[in-house]
């Protein structure tokens, strides 16, 4: 469905992004993960041929992004970054516009709107100006607006930015429901909402590609190290010290708690078995120990790792 | 080019104009401003008829009894001074709000071709235009009902504010596609028209064969021969040029935008 070759985009001097390769299959759900600035936007406005790559190739729905773009165009829906819409457009006309523009018939277009407006939850501003809407509607018309075509790729832009808690509930939950047959690509910087809503994960950084797996193995593969949470009561500097002298430990974090009973986090080297080595010291020094347990590895420890990784590289 | 695109982008920038009463105000403050400057040609003809009655000698002096001379011709000059001001008002949200508001983005990636969001846009504003300039009829009807103007030289000075009011729109939306900012676009609009207008003036500073250049492409040469009555193609091809010209620069700004 969608395949990125050494994709490169220059602004000027400037690499928007460097050589990105990724593919995604029918129907699969793609997260596009990066923190600001590493060309998640830049990459999507060259597959919805906003404006071309520089070099390298993108293939849409069969079509080359830049040679067959009006061929791209008719088989995607773009949700940008800002959803911009007409804020002084009533909902119904502003899809019925971009329905229109989409080539849906014209005598198929109410139905359509109506459908799609049922589809994206907006039964409630039927006639409502955009410009009036709370952004969770807003955000609910933009991706109105992708659907109407019913297309088979969806390009979603940071989808969550910018709303609460709830909104950002609502929407991922919108997304994984309408997901269906279709592609989707969906770029975020927050990090859960992949391993939530994506079934791969492409993460770039710096305009490069760091990895392309799944959210799963990613975390498997980094279980070169693991890591305890203790809570021991006692002097917190006292036991962060001893900690950290114990063969295998790379690293303490240490949080002060009520009543003495502080909590810490501990790395552990691959292969050093934490348990055994820990509980030993905590009874030689005659400290409670008041939990213990094993953390899992987050997609966020992997992010912060694979993007540290490349910055040292 | 897909004529129900164009119809569809025409569609919703109409409702726009009307929508957020841009267009509304727009025609008022035209109306005010064709109607201040007729009534005062009115009372000015008026008055020099009084004298003309006293002392025939002033009718001969001054040979101003004609009321297309008087009124008229003046009349269409002075409509197009206050279009050269007022349809920059009109065109240079065209664009450049687009692409401020950030829509240009999912405008353009839409399966829609560039010229038909150009020539949907520009036909939505000149519907505005038409309205505008038809609010100036009751001038002339009642020049008929008053006096005996002749009608040929209205007409044609009709067609020629008709074919005007493209080339001012065809300007705006070019200037609206360099900048997301409207007011640059209107104020560089107006400059650029100013300067098509002014440039008659300085025929007499150059050489004849670079005065008869001049002359050609200053705009209100051509809107003063249709004025007088007198249809002729090479206005009418000058107008149709200007149009079509700075459209197509239009759809090369828009391109090179993709480039960047
Ligand atoms: N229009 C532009 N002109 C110049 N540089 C740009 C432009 N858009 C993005 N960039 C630069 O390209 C890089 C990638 O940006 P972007 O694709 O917007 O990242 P992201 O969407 O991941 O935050 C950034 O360094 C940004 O400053
Ligand atoms: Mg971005």
């Amino acid at each position: 469905m969608i395949e990125v070759e050494n994709l490169t985009k220059s602004y000027g001097s400037h690499l928007g992004i460097d050589g990105i390769t990724f593919s995604a299959q029918k129907g699969e759900t793609i997260g596009f993960l990066g923190p600001n600035g590493a060309g998640k936007t830049t990459t999507m406005r060259i597959l919805t041929c906003f404006f071309p790559a520089t070099s390298g190739k993108a293939v849409v729905a069969g079509y080359d992004c830049f040679e067959n773009s009006f061929e791209v165009r008719k088989r995607i829906g773009y949700l940008p970054e800002s959803v911009p819409l007409y804020r002084d457009m009533v909902v119904d006309d502003y899809l019925a516009f971009v329905a229109g523009v989409k080539g849906v018939e014209s005598k198929a277009v109410k139905q359509t709107v109506t459908r799609t407006m049922g589809d994206c939850g907006l039964d409630a501003v039927v006639g409502r100006p955009i410009g009036e809407l709370s952004k969770g509607y807003r955000q609910r018309v933009g991706l109105a607006q992708a659907l109407v075509n019913d297309p088979e790729i969806l390009i979603l832009d940071e989808p969550t930015n910018g709303l609460d808690p709830r909104q950002i509930k609502e929407i991922r939950k919108l997304i994984t429901e309408l997901a269906g047959q279709r592609t989707i690509v969906l770029s975020t910087h927050i990090l859960p909402e992949v391993s939530m809503v994506c079934e791969r994960v492409v993460i770039i950084n710096k305009g490069k590609l760091v990895v392309v797996d799944k959210p799963d193995n990613l975390t498997a593969n980094l279980r070169d190290s693991s890591r305890l949470f203790l809570r021991i009561t006692g002097d917190l500097d006292q036991i962060a010290k001893a900690l950290g002298e114990i063969k295998g430990v790379r690293k303490v974090e240490s949080t002060p708690a009520a009543n003495g009973c502080n909590e810490f986090v501990v790395e552990m080297a691959r292969g050093a078995d934490g348990e055994q080595s820990i509980l030993p010291v905590v009874v030689s020094n005659n400290w409670q120990l008041n939990e213990m347990r094993a953390v899992e590895t987050s997609l966020e420890d992997v992010f912060i790792q694979l993007v540290t990784e490349e910055d040292s590289a | 080019m897909n004529l129900r695109n164009i119809g569809l982008v025409f569609k919703k920038d109409v409702k726009s104009y009307f929508g957020s009463f841009i267009a509304y105000a727009v025609i008022a403050i035209f109306m005010a401003a064709t109607g201040y400057l007729f009534f005062n040609l009115l009372a000015s003809f008026s008055i020099l008829s009084f004298q003309a009655q006293a002392n025939p000698m002033v009718a001969k002096q001054y040979n101003l009894l004609n009321v297309n001379e008087t009124v008229v011709r003046p009349l269409f000059g002075n409509i197009s001074i206050v279009m050269l001001l007022m349809l920059p008002l009109l065109t240079m949200k065209l664009l450049a709000d687009e692409k401020k508001s950030g829509t240009m983005e999912l405008l353009l990636t839409y399966p829609v071709r560039d010229a038909e969001v150009v020539i949907g846009k520009f036909l939505a504003c000149y519907t505005v235009f038409v309205a505008m300039l038809l609010s100036t009829i009751s001038y002339p009807l009642l020049l008929i009902n008053l006096g005996e103007p002749e009608v040929v030289p209205i007409l044609t000075g009709y067609a020629g504010l008709f074919l005007l009011g493209a080339a001012f729109i065809s300007l705006g939306i070019f200037t609206s596609s360099l900048t997301e900012n409207q007011i640059i676009a209107g104020s560089l609009s107006i400059s650029i028209l100013f300067f098509f207008w002014l440039m008659s003036y300085s025929t007499m500073f150059v050489s004849a064969a670079f005065g008869q250049i001049i002359s050609y492409l200053a705009i209100n040469e051509h809107l003063e021969s249709l004025a007088k009555g007198v249809v002729d193609t090479e206005d009418i091809i000058y107008f149709v040029i200007f149009t079509v010209l700075f459209l197509f620069l239009t759809l090369r700004s828009l391109e090179s935008k993709r480039w960047r």
